[in-house]
């Protein structure tokens, strides 16, 4: 009986996912962190869709990863601050009007060079089979968001809470948001790399928004997404062995349910927890 | 180590500054005052008279067209570097519900002076424990922000403003949405800051409170209306000339008050704290204490 359980760790391949995964999950995990209390989920959603003309170029010229994903996060984001100062428009929908441009051009590349690029495994994600040396691509990213958030992550902090206060001590508060950028668009890649462009925004916020329903704590938050994050990617690629589906569809339902679980039973914040404070109130 | 650098006097000199806005319109022209270390200046003006955009300019987040603005004879850029200025928000502009604590947000007035980790020194923690303890809300400082009365509130941003170690004190509406108490305790701060030289500049349209702390009044509407001390500034010509038809006025020549009645005449207000003028259009203040003077120059008057 145990033996079944056991099975995925005779694979190599598996086992490798599995840690992949955890990695990248609990680095997104941390980053969505600031994504939800800086209120840019929505640039979370545009930026991992923006990528993916990044992450095509790179492949058709044999660049790296990093630098095809900066560049069409850079003018996707340069994109949207101009669109959005030349017109009278809403940010959703510059947003939504940016984002949808940039990974249709993406989509069109994979289309125009079906011979090396593989559509599937872009939009829906390949952590499986992934290459060796795309993986060290991805590790490198995670690693260095990873040490970004370790050591400025009181700066981010600030950032997030109270810019002006930032600016009035003489932060750089432009330097803090194109670092933010940065970070968002490296993890986009390496997310993309593992649950696919479709799903990398959920990677980017719901670990955050599950870890702000149960502390008040900024450092606390951080780290409950990070390990949220990494636990639900490691066991949703673990489950996709069984359930036989996308590795990127498990993870993404695991961190949902974790969020829902949240949602009704967290202590402080949770739909139970108000609803009796208010019949506390009540009576 | 900042601290005492920052303990000299500070000086805020605007010069003829002009802020233009994206679409051409004017925010400010032609604005210059300057205050000297150990003022309470209410900078008291309608909503989009240019308060706020004033305030940017002094923080150095909008950049005039034309004039410039020094601060302790240094540039803005420098004063920020140097920790003199601190700007308290306006409520509404803080988001309550960030996981933060008491501690956390005090503590933030001290990242200008940290190292490059921020990792806080046992110099930091003493500096924003007195803070805390200065404006009485060491005992809350676990709290998350969201947890705390509208008084409370103020009083941690205030305390971060302290554990900043600054001279120049920007408070956006500080009285909006706080009880009389709580007024009182904030004015009472404001008034310690003062002494120690610090130059305290209040954007308000609580008019009532003004006389009551501020030395110097400057009226704004785009330009400078009227700037000085508040007795002379606090005029009902000036105040209407900043306002326009926006104030309300209640007169009493034709009350019910009868002559009996002397000097004891109460009035009620649910918010803000109302502006009393006497017959000829002067101030009239709710204390004689401490205002001698003035009573002694009224008394020669006709």
């Amino acid at each position: 009986m145990m033996e079944q359980w056991m099975v995925p760790f005779q694979y190599e391949y598996l086992v490798k996912a599995m840690v992949v995964c955890a990695f990248v999950g609990a680095v997104c995990g941390a980053l969505s962190a600031m994504v939800t209390l800086k209120g840019w989920s929505l640039l979370g959603d545009a930026l991992s869709h923006a990528v993916v003309p990044g992450v095509v170029l790179a492949h058709l010229l044999s660049w790296p990863l990093a630098v095809g994903s900066l560049i069409s996060g850079v003018l996707a984001a340069g994109a949207m601050t101009w669109v959005k100062a030349h017109s009278r428009l809403r940010e959703d929908a510059v947003m939504g009007v940016v984002f949808t441009t940039f990974f249709a051009i993406g989509l069109l590349g994979i289309s125009l060079y079906p011979s090396q690029l593989d559509l599937k495994s872009i939009v829906f994600g390949n952590v499986l089979a992934i290459a060796p040396k795309d993986l060290w691509q991805v590790i490198g990213m995670g690693g260095f968001v990873a040490l970004v958030l370790l050591l400025k992550w009181r700066d981010m902090m600030l950032f997030c809470f109270d810019e002006q206060q930032a600016r009035v001590q003489g932060l750089n508060v432009r330097l803090l948001h194109a670092v933010f950028l940065l970070l968002l668009s490296a993890m986009a890649v390496a997310a993309l790399m593992t649950v696919g462009a479709l799903l990398v925004v959920a990677m980017l916020i719901t670990p955050g928004a599950t870890a702000y329903l149960l502390t008040n704590r900024f450092s606390r938050m951080m780290i409950l997404s990070a390990v949220f994050g990494g636990v639900t990617s490691a066991l949703g690629a673990y489950a996709s062995y069984f359930v036989d589906g996308s590795t990127g569809a498990c993870i993404v339902s695991l961190q949902a349910l974790l969020f829902l679980l949240c949602l009704w039973w967290a202590p402080q914040h949770g739909w139970f927890a108000q609803r009796r404070r208010e019949k506390e109130v009540a009576s | 180590m900042s601290e005492q650098s920052n303990n000299e006097r500070v000086s805020l000199v605007v010069e003829d500054i002009a802020v233009r806005y994206g679409n051409g319109h004017a925010a400010l022209e032609g604005v210059s005052f300057s205050l000297e270390g150990g003022t309470i200046c209410a900078l008291v003006g309608v909503n989009g008279s240019g308060k706020s955009t004033l305030f940017k300019s002094i923080m150095g987040f909008v950049r005039p067209s034309r004039g410039r603005v020094r601060v302790k004879g240094l540039s803005v850029r420098e004063a920020l570097r140097k920790q003199i200025i601190a700007y308290v928000p306006q409520a509404e502009e803080v988001d309550w519900n960030f996981p933060v604590s008491v501690w956390d947000v005090a503590m933030m007035g001290r990242y200008g002076t940290m190292n490059f980790l921020r990792i806080p020194r046992a110099e930091d923690k003493r500096v924003v424990d007195q803070s805390l303890r200065r404006v009485g809300m060491w005992e809350y400082r676990d709290r998350q922000i969201g947890e705390l009365s509208g008084g409370q509130k103020k009083r941690v941003f205030l305390a971060r403003a302290l554990a900043q170690g600054a001279r120049l004190i920007l408070l956006d509406e500080p009285f909006t949405g706080v009880d009389v108490t709580t007024e009182e305790a904030i004015i009472a701060l404001l008034r310690e800051l003062r002494e120690e030289g610090c130059v305290v500049l209040v954007s308000t349209h609580n008019l009532g409170s003004v006389p009551e702390f501020c030395d110097r009044v400057v009226l704004l509407h785009r330009k400078v209306i009227a700037y000085g001390p508040t007795e002379e500034i606090f005029t009902e010509s000036n105040l209407l000339a900043a306002f326009g038809g926006q104030l309300r006025h209640f007169h009493f020549e034709q009350s019910t008050i009868q002559s009996h009645d002397g000097r004891s005449v109460k009035v009620l207000t649910d918010d803000e704290r109302p502006l009393v003028f006497g017959k000829d259009g002067h101030l009239e203040y709710k204390n004689r204490e401490g205002r001698e003077e003035l009573l002694q120059k009224r008394k020669q008057e006709p």
